[in-house]
């Protein structure tokens, strides 16, 4: 019989490096910075961690577990790469909570890092698509602006109506930047300047595009029975789900362009684990995946944070602001940290933990007891997505 | 009895002024526009669209042969109708072939096919011809020169235009040419071409073809006869005793330019276009000697209206606005590398999905009928395994389900690239790009048809795969 993860397994260490154009760091720096805060935060040396899983997507981030022990200088231990698209650093993280849950370690590190910036060229580069000749040119702007259009359109939205309803979306983001030392941007943008920037996409706009960036973060896992041995205030895993699509949306007219089965599938999973019933009431917090203004509003509603059509209304009410009911990217999101792939989810997850122990700052969200990170890999008709869940 | 049972045409949809050249260059344009080809265009995928104008409504497993004439392949060793008639869905056990280096391949090839039918058990033969030929900058061939294709169906049945004779004279002159090293075109003085070469050549097999039949000029309803340049052209015209006004078929040197090997058979697509049955053509080409043929045009000529031919090809076009784009959709520029463009290419895959990515196959379930694109093994509507048929999708219309205006993907002469997801009226969905369209009147739910066109060069070899576009076809009144 299958049992839950939900509160077996707790964090007791984190780290994040600033995020950013990081020129003179290599991923292994990234990997060694990363890795290092976590080991203080959790008290520990690296000679304590049993096994490891390193999240990287890009070979040029590190291939196999060597990409991880060698920079690390790990003494022959189990390390284990893991690339699950954009849930690849989420999916390092699941990894290691079910090996220290199943009991065969006691203390395990996730580390996901990317090191997007040595490709010269500003962009993820066009994914190749199942191994074919044909079909290269897509990029992720180009892809993801196609659910924009098709929301615009089924929800009879004009170009002019659309493009500000997202454009709330970077406002509130960048604003949580501009509170957090380690984001890459960290200035505040208006409403006309997301809405008037340069088209990337259309109808994406240079401010409804993440950045991209250098990064890494880390989390080191025990079991929940022994984590008050290290720390007075570990953060308890409460559910991990992955939910890979079949990708169907490519090939099926029934597949509307204006939700991600995935998300919504894996947030059922993970609110069904964590024994959450209502979502927008029982979540203190979340941070999800915005690569793009889009993806962050659609996904609002498959997480049922809003009604199904009227993300539009939460946008406009500020819920998802720091001061609203239900803040989103608190730590200033893919918008203000880039989307380093491997790194992202623990990234995501560093700040629900900071949030969690009261340690965020002038960011801090009052009193949170559960917070939710999400990451979605691949284009809308075919995606890999992740919904953890932690708290207190 | 063989002859013409069908015929097709394409013309790029992009024109350029010859102003334009003069703006460039200074000095004083041509009068006119040329047809420009698209970057994502070259010969090859010009002649499948002329093959499929042809050949609508047929099935391609019916056809037996496919001749292929062009002097720019985009492959010195390699068949390239091997290509398109896999592209048209043709069976195996056919024969193809590539005629080319000479401006006669088109006619050449035609009377190949014309021979075969006669000869042997092969009942239909697609001729597709198509040029893309350059001249040097600053030149007035650069200005002279068009790109298109022209395709005829050759058979035994069904007959559009009976051939009633043909005759050919080949004669060695070395006036209009390229070595395997030269991109563009080069030509020996214009007065001895046009004196020695083409008007010598064109003048003896249309006055042999005329005499051994026992015809004069106005015997005949229309001379359709290839011409470098209007004042060549012309010339000849009035010497063999054609009337301008009533009996010369245009040579498409103002609207589209000089086509090549493709250009003779444009005019006759043209001609035919117009023709009435009984209406007997005279038909000739020139290129390193000549060739004539004598037709008659049948009832059946009724049958095959509905071809875009050059007539609608003609009249569905948008002007480039620059020279500038003139040499990046010739790719006679080196562009900024495609930002992030990562693809492969690898002659083994593209092999082993030559069903989809040439022919435009889709799945279709045995349980469930759910088309999809490409065809899939496990069924994205049962899951039931191994249980489809393969349908083709090439034909059919769609609309565009979403789409976006791709500025990073761009490249080329089109930025942005116009990433879309279209729906065929049967229920499949493909995801592609679109092409020669105006991106700010892109819209959703606007209809679609498919074109096959050059992707990419990884690997050293061309890439070929389907991108939509708009349905060409003549503007409605007041229309741009």
């Amino acid at each position: 019989m299958a049992e839950s993860i939900k509160d077996r397994v707790a964090i007791i260490g984190m780290g994040c490096t600033n995020f950013g154009e990081l020129w003179d760091k290599s991923a292994g720096d990234l990997m060694v910075e990363a890795a290092y805060e976590a080991f203080e935060d959790a008290g520990i040396e690296p000679k304590d961690v049993q096994a490891a899983w390193v999240g990287t997507c890009h070979e040029f981030s590190g291939m196999a577990g060597l990409g991880l022990s060698v920079p690390l200088r790990l003494q022959y231990k189990p390390v284990t790469r893991v690339e699950n698209l954009c849930a690849t650093g989420s999916d390092a993280l699941r990894n290691a909570c079910y090996a220290v849950a199943a009991g065969i370690y006691d203390i395990a590190l996730a580390l996901g890092c990317e090191k997007l910036k040595d490709s010269g060229f500003s962009g993820l580069g066009g994914a190749m698509v199942g191994g074919t000749n044909v079909r290269p040119s897509m990029t992720a702007p180009g892809a993801f602006a196609m659910m924009a259009t098709k929301y615009f359109a089924r929800y009879g939205l004009s170009a002019e109506e659309g493009k500000r309803m997202l454009a709330h979306i970077p406002v509130k983001s960048h604003h949580n930047g501009s509170l957090n030392p380690k984001a890459h941007f960290q200035r505040e943008v208006t409403l006309e300047q997301v809405i008037n920037a340069p088209i990337i996409a259309w109808p994406l706009g240079l401010f409804d595009c993440c950045g991209v960036s250098d990064g890494s973060a880390a989390a080191i896992v025990v079991r929940a029975e022994d984590a008050k041995h290290f720390r007075p205030d570990p953060v308890y895993v409460k559910a991990l789900q992955i939910c890979v699509g079949p990708g169907e949306g490519i090939a099926r007219t029934e597949y509307d362009y204006t939700h991600v089965e995935e998300t919504y599938r894996a947030g059922l999973a993970a609110y069904a684990e964590a024994g959450i019933k209502n979502p927008r009431q029982e979540i203190s917090m979340a941070e999800v995946h915005d690569c793009f203004s889009i993806t962050e509003a659609v996904i609002m509603e498959d997480l049922q944070f809003s009604p199904r059509g009227r993300v539009k209304e939460d946008l406009e009410a500020g819920t998802f602001t720091l001061e609203g009911d239900l803040p989103i990217q608190p730590d200033g999101g893919l918008k203000c940290f880039g989307h380093p792939i491997g790194a992202s989810g623990l990234r995501m997850m560093y700040e629900m933990y900071k949030q969690l122990q009261g340690k965020a700052g002038p960011r801090q969200i009052k009193d949170p007891k559960i917070g939710l990170t999400h990451n979605m890999g691949g284009q809308p008709p075919a995606c890999t997505v992740s919904c953890l869940i932690v708290g207190l | 009895m063989a002859g013409i049972k069908s015929y097709g045409a394409y013309i790029p949809y992009h024109r350029l002024s010859r102003s334009e050249f003069a703006k460039a260059w200074g000095g004083i344009g041509l009068p006119g526009e040329r047809a420009v080809a698209s970057a994502d265009e070259d010969s090859l995928t010009m002649a499948v669209e002329a093959a499929f104008d042809c050949t609508k409504g047929m099935d391609g497993a019916k056809l037996d042969g496919l001749f292929f004439a062009t002097t720019t392949s985009p492959y010195k060793e390699k068949q390239c109708s091997t290509i398109i008639a896999s592209v048209l869905d043709m069976d195996k056990e056919i024969r193809t072939g590539d005629f080319t280096t000479s401006l006669r391949s088109g006619t050449t090839a035609l009377r190949a096919a014309l021979d075969a039918v006669r000869a042997g058990p092969a009942k239909n033969i697609v001729v597709t011809a198509a040029d893309c030929r350059i001249g040097f900058p600053y030149s007035t061939q650069e200005q002279s020169y068009g790109d298109g294709a022209a395709s005829l169906l050759v058979g035994d049945s069904d007959i559009i235009a009976e051939v009633e004779d043909c005759y050919s004279v080949s004669d060695e002159l070395t006036d209009v040419w390229r070595r395997d090293s030269d991109q563009f075109v080069r030509e020996w003085e214009d007065r001895w071409v046009i004196m020695h070469g083409y008007s010598k050549n064109v003048s003896q097999a249309v006055s042999t073809i005329m005499k051994r039949n026992n015809l004069s000029a106005k015997d005949l309803a229309k001379a359709v006869i290839y011409g470098p340049d209007p004042r060549s052209h012309g010339g000849l015209m009035r010497r063999l005793g054609f009337d301008p006004q009533t009996q010369v078929q245009d040579t498409f040197f103002n609207a589209v330019g000089n086509t090549g090997s493709a250009s003779a058979l444009m005019m006759l697509v043209a001609a035919l276009e117009e023709a009435k049955p009984g209406d007997r053509l005279i038909f000739s080409s020139y290129g390193d000697g000549a060739d004539a043929f004598l037709l008659r045009v049948t009832e059946q000529i009724e049958k095959v209206r509905d071809r875009r031919g050059a007539k609608t090809h003609l009249a569905s076009k948008a002007m480039l606005p620059s020279y500038g784009k003139y040499l990046v959709a010739r790719n006679l520029v080196e562009l900024p590398p495609a930002a992030g463009l990562r693809g492969m290419g690898s002659a083994t895959v593209m092999w082993r999905t030559k069903n989809w990515v040439l022919s435009c196959h889709a799945s279709k379930c045995r349980k469930c009928g759910l088309v999809t694109y490409p065809p899939q093994r496990v069924c994205y509507g049962c899951q039931s395994k191994d249980e489809f048929d393969e349908v083709n999708l090439s034909r059919e219309q769609g609309k565009l389900f979403t789409y976006s205006l791709d500025n990073l993907a761009a490249t080329g002469i089109n930025p942005p690239v116009i990433q879309s997801v279209v729906e065929f009226e049967g229920g499949a969905r493909f995801y592609c790009m679109m092409t020669d369209a105006d991106p700010q009147a892109v819209e959703v739910n606007m209809p679609l048809e498919m074109t096959f066109r050059k992707i990419h060069e990884f690997a050293n070899f061309h890439n070929y795969f389907w991108k939509c576009r708009p349905p060409r076809e003549i503007p409605a009144e007041g229309g741009k």
